[in-house]
């Protein structure tokens, strides 16, 4: 060693650039995950899609020109219904923990909230199967709409309070001090303050459900053709992109890729147009 | 010397309604305790579905449970037609999937959390870190038709050269179709990645900035500052994401069961094809002729939301529970 050691020694610098160049990899190989995915799906699903495919029904094994138009109402009526479910009941608890809950109360619901939130999907799936399907003996767009919006309810619940406590506590005493009431501060002064993040925070949460698959399976079910109404069963593009993908028919497989497609592009559009509506939010409320 | 007890002209002597507390019924009358009632009603409406959740489970799945009892959980016999219905298979498979899965998504999760949260710029980290959350946003049954088509080929490729070397170990022998033990395990490990990532990258970032101060102040190297100041530091909360990880991978079903294979066996080798819980579930389910059958595969999503919800409540504890520790290097 020498008298005057230059810190850090040479061996803690290489092992710094070993570990950098390490962690960079471990991105490296996720990103590319993902971008393999991303562009498989693209290069396949580009190759199947036509206009058929959104306009037709599906057609048998062996005749072209097939579609999952039923799918595609489906899964938007599904989703229609969870968000009427999920999204109120997920309002009202994220402004009752924000604004007024304390203590067990509100320990009890996050508590819940958390709890339904790691409920396996397929788990979801039975419950609401003994708990509608079985009654009505049958499957249909009814079940499968609660199913989801049962899921909605935690992520819907968590981010409306999460961005109404980081409305300014100064925004609530002004409006008291105006002499406005609790409730009219609330709803004049605090939501209208948080709405771009309670906002952004529903469309991530339909995002988040539309691909959901389990649940569907015994709720939904699935369709040959049109579902006219609320109950009976019906198509939807997850499941059709499962039953499609374990076929063993050509023809399926292009047709899964081809709602695959559908179904991601939609999904991520949705996810980047909501973080969009969310800066937009944060550039308006600064300047 | 105004005397506290005499009222000033032109001031009332009780401020109306600020110091005096409000009665419930005049908040009623202003609306306040109406609303708050409200979204009372829809926060305790979570409570009640999460019961009648459990209570649907219980009730639904009774048949079984006072038929096989604990060995249901035990036995390997799975034959709807004689009415047999042993869920070793499913638990076995479940349980050798999640572990082997986070065996990978353990180290490449946490390696890529460290970066983006202490070694990159942040004007790299940033953008990197939003598409790693694009990656949670993908659907499991999309994972599942890329693993079928995609992985699936390219793991048929490869595997014969990898067992020309390792075939000799048990855990790696015998014939590889495709579906496996272990291409579900890949699968998953992709799927729970982006969680630990996003979620350890958070913690990291919440490690107070003095903690690498103080280390830097020392000379030490960015590497050294991050593994012995920060990473002991938010070691809890890395804990915690990793369990919240686990349980993701037990529950998850479509990717899983588009790639195992779905058969109802014990196998030590990791090659061979199996099934889990959630697949079996999914795949039985609509099929299910009987109440004893149908009962079983309650019993099994009952078996699952029990293991799920205490590994998730085990997070939460890890997670509530960081604080700082003091750090000795």
């Amino acid at each position: 060693m020498s008298a005057t050691p230059s810190y850090p020694p040479a061996s803690r610098k290489i092992m710094n650039v070993v570990m950098l160049s390490l962690t960079g990899l471990c991105t490296l190989l996720v990103l590319s995950v993902l971008f393999t995915i991303l562009g498989y799906l693209l290069w396949k699903g580009v190759h199947a899609l036509n206009l058929n495919f959104f306009i037709n029904l599906p057609a048998p094994v062996g005749e072209s020109g097939g579609g999952v138009a039923n799918a595609i109402v489906g899964t938007l009526k599904l989703l229609g219904m969870a968000t009427l479910i999920g999204v109120p009941i997920g309002l009202l608890g994220g402004i009752y923990l924000s604004e007024f809950a304390g203590g067990w109360s509100a320990f009890a619901v996050r508590y819940t909230t958390d709890l339904l939130n790691g409920v396996p999907s397929v788990v979801m799936g039975i419950f609401v199967y003994t708990l509608v399907v079985l009654p009505m003996h049958h499957f249909s767009t009814l079940a499968g709409g609660i199913a989801l919006g049962i899921m909605m309810i935690p992520i819907a619940l968590r981010s409306t309070e999460d961005f109404l406590r980081a409305v300014p506590r100064s925004l609530r005493e002004g409006g008291l001090a105006l002499g406005a009431s609790k409730s009219e501060t609330i709803f004049t002064i605090v939501i209208p303050a948080a709405i771009y993040g309670i906002l952004t925070g529903v469309m991530l949460d339909i995002a988040r459900v539309a691909g959901e698959t389990a649940p569907l399976l015994f709720t939904a079910f699935g369709n040959q053709f049109n579902s006219p109404g609320w109950m009976q069963p019906t198509a939807s593009l997850p499941v059709v992109i499962y039953n499609y993908a374990i076929s063993p028919y050509d023809e399926w497989h292009q047709q899964a890729w081809a709602a695959g497609f559908v179904l991601l592009s939609g999904l991520l559009v949705v996810s980047i147009l909501a973080r969009m509506i969310l800066a937009r939010g944060k550039k308006m409320s600064h300047g | 010397m105004v005397n506290a007890g005499v009222a000033l002209p032109g001031v009332p002597a009780e401020p109306q309604g600020l110091n005096k507390k409000q009665t419930w019924m005049e908040r009623l009358r202003k609306g306040d305790e109406v609303v708050h009632l409200i979204t009372m009603a829809g926060a305790w409406s979570i409570i009640v579905i999460t019961l009648l959740l459990v209570q649907h489970l219980w009730v639904y799945s009774r048949i079984a449970r006072h038929t096989f009892g604990w060995h249901f959980l035990l036995t390997s016999t799975w034959d709807p037609v004689s009415g047999q219905f042993g869920a070793w298979p499913f638990v076995y498979g479940t349980v050798v999937t999640s572990l082997l899965a986070l065996c990978i998504a353990i180290p490449v999760g946490l390696g890529t959390a460290i970066f983006l949260a202490e070694m990159a710029p942040r004007s790299i980290s940033n953008p990197l870190t939003f598409m790693v959350e694009l990656l949670a946003a993908v659907p499991s049954v999309i994972y599942g038709l890329v693993g079928i088509f995609l992985m699936i080929p390219a793991l048929s490729a490869v595997m014969p050269y990898f067992q020309k070397v390792f075939g000799w170990l048990p855990i790696f022998s015998g014939t590889f179709y495709g579906v496996s033990y272990f291409t579900a395990a890949v699968v998953l490990a992709v799927m729970v990645i982006p969680f630990i990532v996003s979620i350890s990258r958070e913690v990291l970032l919440a490690v107070p900035m003095s903690q690498r101060e103080a280390m830097m102040a020392l000379g030490a190297t960015k590497w050294d500052v991050t593994w012995r100041a920060v990473v002991p530091y938010a070691r809890q909360g890395i804990m915690g994401s990793i369990f919240l990880a686990l349980a993701r991978a037990l529950g998850e079903t479509m990717a899983v069961t588009m790639v195992i294979g779905n058969v109802a066996q014990v196998s030590t080798s990791l090659m061979a094809p199996g099934y889990t819980i959630a697949a079996v579930i999914a795949n039985e389910f609509t099929e299910a002729t009987g109440d004893l059958y149908l009962h079983a595969l309650i019993e099994l999503g009952l078996v699952l939301f029990a293991v799920t919800m205490i590994i998730n409540a085990l997070a939460r504890l890890l997670m509530l529970t960081m604080k700082p520790h003091e750090v000795t290097a």
